[in-house]
């Protein structure tokens, strides 16, 4: 307890953060890197056909990944946003706006590799079902946080602008989770449950599990890019930063 | 393998389009999140290095 107490003290300063990320940084990255090369590649030239939609099926192994890391990704930002608003760490809104390209990346992803599924599939790209609109309604999500930062000059109200629809947003998360479920919808249910084994075979849904935790590292190693490059952005001019660069300019 | 020949590979039973271009948008979008913060970066210390000097060689010139 008392280290995790210590831990929460040290997240206030971003110099500490910033000497502590280096190495996972690389060990993420290089996860990231090796699952998402394997996933792929047993996905696309390994796992059987599917019965019904041969071998259309394959866009699984990149549209499940980034659809649950983009809804990941928004309640980091939930999360970010409440400690911000709580607590008022620096670090917590150097996070808001570091996940938000990234989250906003993976959920233009999820729709598009969606649509491209859908056409062979349901017969249409575009389809108003309930699952496809939630998710729509989670991109004007992450555009609207873009958005509220860039128009407000002001970093540090910037900041609280953005927690507060952060955190009003995820109640958004609950209701894409369960839309296939509440709904009466094309789009089919999840492949994976905590409460279940999966509906597929099992040379079907491992690369896809691969993928899912390799997509959780490249989320962790781009967060935390991003993030040294924020930290060292908002803290230049201070004297380590300074010492810093002209240490790597030598 | 779950393909006889690379032609079946590539064709993918008739979905080889749908497939492939959801895989090379895929490529395509994590390439550009990964590569951003690397540039981002190596434009900050080139940028901060260079204030730096010229702040080096002001103070110079004044002493």
């Amino acid at each position: 307890m008392a280290t995790l107490k210590e831990f929460w003290h040290r997240l206030g300063s971003p110099r500490w953060f910033y000497g502590i990320s280096g190495p996972w940084l690389k060990i993420l990255a290089g996860l990231a890197a090796l699952l998402l090369g394997t996933g792929c590649i047993w996905g696309l030239a390994f796992a059987p056909p599917d019965y019904q939609q041969g071998n259309s099926f394959r866009i699984i192994y990149v549209h499940v990944p980034t659809a649950i890391v983009a809804q990941t990704a928004y309640l980091v930002m939930g999360c970010a946003g409440v400690v911000l608003l709580v607590w008022r760490m620096k670090l917590a809104d150097m996070v808001l706006a570091t996940v938000a390209p990234f989250g906003m990346w993976m959920t233009v992803l999820a729709l598009m590799t969606g649509a491209i599924w859908g056409k062979p599939t349901w017969g249409a790209w575009w389809v108003w079902d309930a699952r496809t609109t939630s998710m729509l309604v989670l991109l004007f999500l992450y555009f609207g946080i873009y958005a509220l930062r860039q128009a407000i000059p002001r970093q540090e109200a910037a900041g609280r602008a953005c927690a507060v629809l952060a955190v009003i947003g995820v109640v958004n998360i609950p209701i894409i989770k369960y839309s296939v479920d509440w709904w009466l919808t094309l789009h089919q249910p999840a492949t994976f449950k905590l409460t279940a084994a999966p509906s597929m075979p099992v040379e079907m849904w491992l690369p896809l599990a691969v993928n899912v935790v390799g997509i959780y590292c490249l989320f962790g190693a781009n967060l935390l890019s991003r993030l040294r490059l924020e930290i060292l952005q908002r803290e230049a001019g201070t004297q380590w930063v300074r010492d810093m660069v002209l240490e790597e300019a030598r | 393998m779950s393909f006889e020949t690379f032609g079946d590979f590539l064709t993918m039973g008739g979905h080889g389009p749908y497939v492939w271009l959801s895989y090379g948008l895929t490529l395509a979008v994590v390439l550009v999140n990964v590569l951003a913060p690397i540039t981002g970066r190596r434009r900050y210390l080139r940028e901060q290095a260079d204030a730096e000097r010229r702040r080096q060689a002001a103070e110079g010139v004044r002493t």
